[in-house]
């Protein structure tokens, strides 16, 4: 019986497949797709595919509902369900699951056919964290669990006796609690550090920064999937560079010449600093336009990366937007000096159809 | 299959059913895990339909919104002789019970609801034999074809006229001799005696009349079809240029759609039918003091309602308590109706004890339209609260417009008028003379949806193979829109044009 079900299962998702390539660097494209809801969820639609019928024109024509509220209360009709049969509602035709960041980037890896990271650091650390799933007997009362309390107390009343058919009263005693209780879960611990380096001088326009936010939303979100704690820093720099937060990191304003090395620096003494390499997996992505200062700088910049910075850390990805301003020129640079290292990644993006292929690129060795 | 408890169950409450006079057919319970009630549910509840990716994508939204905890289905009931019903492993006890209740009402509905009367009793061999045909046109014919035609007949697959199936037709019979050769009536002079006065015993004007009179009924008996048609599947299936696979393909869509439209016209009705029977039997006969919590919250959870919706099981379940609340005191007719007294008509109380007969005669004559039109009552909106809701483009937001009762029950009845489909009639199948197919959507005070407008009639070319023209109404005026194919070099055209 279940073999029917595979068939236009397949079908489908074969359909949608073909569609999803398509869609897929839509969703990267348009970033206001990745809705972000409560912590950690995001709604992405659960493709459907709409087979045209007569209907009437009624989106936003209202129906009929019921409960409380004056006239002008809004209801929460968020999402309607895609029943056709509900009579009462205007037929919807996406549904919108939401769905966790994790499931979300796992859907990006198998598109990009990504493969998992295999992650460095100590192994046998395990770190304790848990979920409120266990019952105890005892424990604080703002954790009763109140069903279970009600059954055991009504229990012990049957045994007793003392439970009257015509007047069920019910009443718990101390033995009858129950408390909702944390189950610990191990899990081994990865260290993993995640540095976007930016430049942010006079040449990257919105539209670039635009470009590096929707990659790096999407890079973020792969390794969030790969591990489970990930720590997050941004640098931006002009001619000098500084660390920000993740707000000022996509909304600064541009300004000023490039030095390079400066973030590049600051970068090695983050690492230094804070994040052992031996204990850390630590990842990098630096944007820029590749118009830095001078040739003297790209110089300092390879000798930095070559002898600091590449052997140790997993991965640095410099992906170079292209802007009417800027020559470019970094890129050649660091590929005739370093192109043959393996730690590092070039990738060139010219607009943002390209966003999906340079992720691809950074991603796709697993490391 | 059932286990020994389970089967208890089932007779238990069988007999409690039939206690109560509830009348069904035979039900065949199946026991099965989440993942078979997923596909089954795909399949609309039959395990053997025609391929499709359709139900593909059902089982991908299915079984996404269940593993994701936002909805579980615990049980299917198909329209069938016997009924199969679907119970889904692992439920508790109290919920299989519930469930079972919920289904024999529901077997009691599809069995008597006059608006059922007409539908194929055998549904699951046919839906079976479907699959078949259809398999085999895809051997015969290749699977792009075959999906790629039964796509097209999805989009028209609700273009059914419900009352059709209850149509008696007469035939008329009609004399030939009165008419001439070319199908004219003659025209009916008086004997005049004098050849002088025939100007005045038959005036010129009238034998004129006549014989425009007659032309113009010549026009209407030629006119293709007489009057306009609602069933537009049927003309299609009888009329369209098709091969015959295409042609068979066509009418088992359209049989289907008839097998499903008196669940759609009877939603409230039926769900609020087996709610009122499952809480009726479950409070009253079968329900243990230890599952009586249980019992509470899995009804509560059936019955909860979302806001800015209705939930039919509520709705209807109510409806039908209040009918029989009303029919037992006799809170009903013209002397209630004329009453002015708001105290004395609370208190209204005769002791007629009608109730039960009443209901019992209410799921036997009405669908949705005709049960919201005649027991929708003021009182009833009020103490359920309900509110008709618009959108506020200001706040972006819908929001509650009224409590009142004729706009309520308005727009209720829109809703569910047609399940909410616009109705489009087949007026010309020989427009112009050129065999082109004009079809008119009857407007009633909403545009339709347009851009799928024009998908359908771009389908319904590709059916039809000469153009298609539909006329509707935007902005309050009377536009047609053309589907017509090969113009232009492009593979379908579509045009508009203001008519007035």
């Amino acid at each position: 019986m279940s073999l029917r079900i595979e068939q236009d299962w397949g079908r489908f998702r074969e359909i949608v497949r073909g569609k999803i390539k398509q869609n897929l660097r839509r969703y990267i494209v348009r970033s206001e797709l990745i809705g972000k809801k409560g912590k950690d969820l995001v709604s992405i639609p659960v493709p459907q595919i709409e087979i045209p019928h007569f209907v009437h024109a009624l989106e936003r024509s209202g129906g009929v509902g019921q409960g409380d509220g004056d006239l002008g209360t809004p209801v929460g009709i968020g999402e309607h369900e895609g029943d056709r049969h509900a009579g009462n509602q205007p037929g919807e035709h996406i549904l919108e699951v939401e769905i966790t960041l994790e499931e979300l980037a796992r859907i990006l890896g198998e598109e990009l056919e990504l493969p998992n990271i295999e992650p460095r650091g100590k192994k046998n650390i395990k770190s304790f964290s848990g979920k409120y799933s266990d019952i105890h007997t005892a424990g604080p009362e703002s954790l009763r669990h109140a069903k279970r309390t009600f059954k055991e107390a009504l229990k012990r009343q049957i045994i007793s006796g003392s439970y009257d058919n015509v007047d069920p009263v019910i009443i718990p005693v101390t033995e009858d609690k129950r408390y909702k209780a944390r189950e610990p879960v191990e899990q081994p611990a990865f260290n993993t550090v995640v540095i976007y380096m930016m430049d942010v001088s006079g040449s990257m326009g919105s539209e670039q920064k635009e470009i590096v936010r929707v990659e790096s939303f999407w890079i973020d979100s792969w390794l969030r999937y790969q591990y489970k704690d990930i720590e997050t820093k941004y640098i931006v720099h002009d001619a000098v560079a500084r660390e920000v937060d993740r707000d000022t990191f996509f909304r600064v304003r541009e300004s000023g010449g490039t030095i390079i090395s400066s973030a590049y620096k600051l970068f090695r003494k983050i690492i230094d600093e804070r994040y052992p390499h031996e204990e850390w997996n630590v990842y990098a992505f630096h944007f820029s336009d590749g118009d830095n200062w001078s040739r003297d700088d790209t110089h300092e910049c390879i000798e930095i990366l070559e002898e600091s910075l590449l052997p140790w850390i997993n991965l640095f990805c410099y992906g170079q937007v292209e802007s009417p301003y800027g020559s470019g020129q970094f890129y050649y640079d660091l590929e005739d000096h370093l192109g043959e290292k393996e730690t590092l990644v070039l990738s060139k993006i010219p607009n943002k159809d390209a966003v999906y292929d340079s992720i691809k690129k950074f991603l796709a060795k697993g490391r | 299959m059932a286990s020994t408890d389970l089967k208890q169950h089932i007779e238990e409450i069988e007999k409690r059913a039939h206690e109560y006079e509830l009348d069904f057919f035979d039900v065949v319970f199946e026991v099965i895990d989440f993942e078979e009630m997923n596909m089954l549910a795909s399949y609309s509840g039959f395990p053997v339909r025609y391929t499709h990716w359709r139900f593909g994508m059902e089982y991908e939204k299915i079984s996404k919104s269940y593993s994701y905890g936002l909805h579980k289905i615990y049980e299917m009931v198909i329209n069938n002789d016997p009924a199969y019903a679907y119970l889904l492993k692992g439920n508790t006890d109290i919920d299989q019970k519930l469930v079972i209740a919920h289904v024999y009402a529901h077997s009691d509905f599809f069995k008597n609801n006059f608006w059922f009367s007409v539908t194929n009793r055998k549904m699951l061999n046919e839906m079976a034999n479907h699959a078949v045909k259809i398999s085999r046109y895809i051997d015969k014919y290749g699977y792009e074809e075959v999906e790629g035609f039964v796509d097209i007949c999805l989009s028209i697959e609700d273009l059914i006229d419900i009352h059709s199936p209850f149509i008696k037709r007469q035939f008329a019979v009609k004399s030939f001799l009165e008419e001439d050769e070319d199908g004219r009536k003659p025209i009916s002079k008086l004997r005049s005696p004098n050849e002088y006065l025939e100007d005045y015993i038959n005036p010129p004007d009238f034998i004129e009349w006549q014989r425009k009179k007659s032309e113009d009924e010549k026009i209407k008996k030629e006119k293709f079809p007489e009057s306009p048609k609602r069933d537009v599947l049927f003309f299609l299936v009888e009329n369209a240029e098709l091969e015959e696979w295409q042609r068979d393909v066509l009418s088992m869509i359209r049989e289907e759609s008839y097998y499903y439209a008196p669940q759609m016209q009877t939603r409230i009705m039926n769900e609020g039918w087996a709610a009122y029977w499952h809480s009726k039997i479950l409070t009253e006969k079968i329900v243990t003091d230890t599952e009586i919590i249980d019992y509470a919250d899995h009804h509560a959870g059936t019955l909860a309602g979302r806001a800015g919706s209705i939930n039919p099981y509520k709705l209807g379940m109510e409806l039908f308590r209040d009918i029989e609340d009303r029919w037992n005191k006799g809170k009903f007719g013209k002397e209630y109706e004329e009453c002015n007294d708001i105290e004395a008509k609370r208190k209204w109380e005769v002791k007629l004890g009608l109730g039960r007969d009443k209901i019992f005669e209410v799921r036997r004559l009405y669908n949705d339209v005709t049960f919201i039109d005649e027991f929708l009552t003021e009182d009833f909106c009020r103490e359920h609260k309900l509110f008709t809701y618009a959108y506020n483009r200001s706040t972006n937001m819908y929001e509650i417009e009224s409590r009142d009762f004729k706009k309520i029950k308005e727009k209720l009845l829109f809703l569910l008028t047609n399940c909410g489909r616009p109705i489009i009639e087949v007026i010309d199948g020989n427009y112009m003379n050129r065999g082109e197919l004009y079809l008119a959507h009857k407007h009633e005070g909403v545009e339709l949806k347009l851009d799928w407008a024009k998908d359908v009639l771009k389908h319904m070319f590709k059916l039809w193979r000469r153009p298609v023209h539909l006329e509707t109404v935007i902005d309050g005026k009377v536009r047609v829109f053309t589907a017509d194919g090969g113009k232009k070099g492009k593979e379908v055209e579509i045009e508009s044009f203001l008519v007035r």
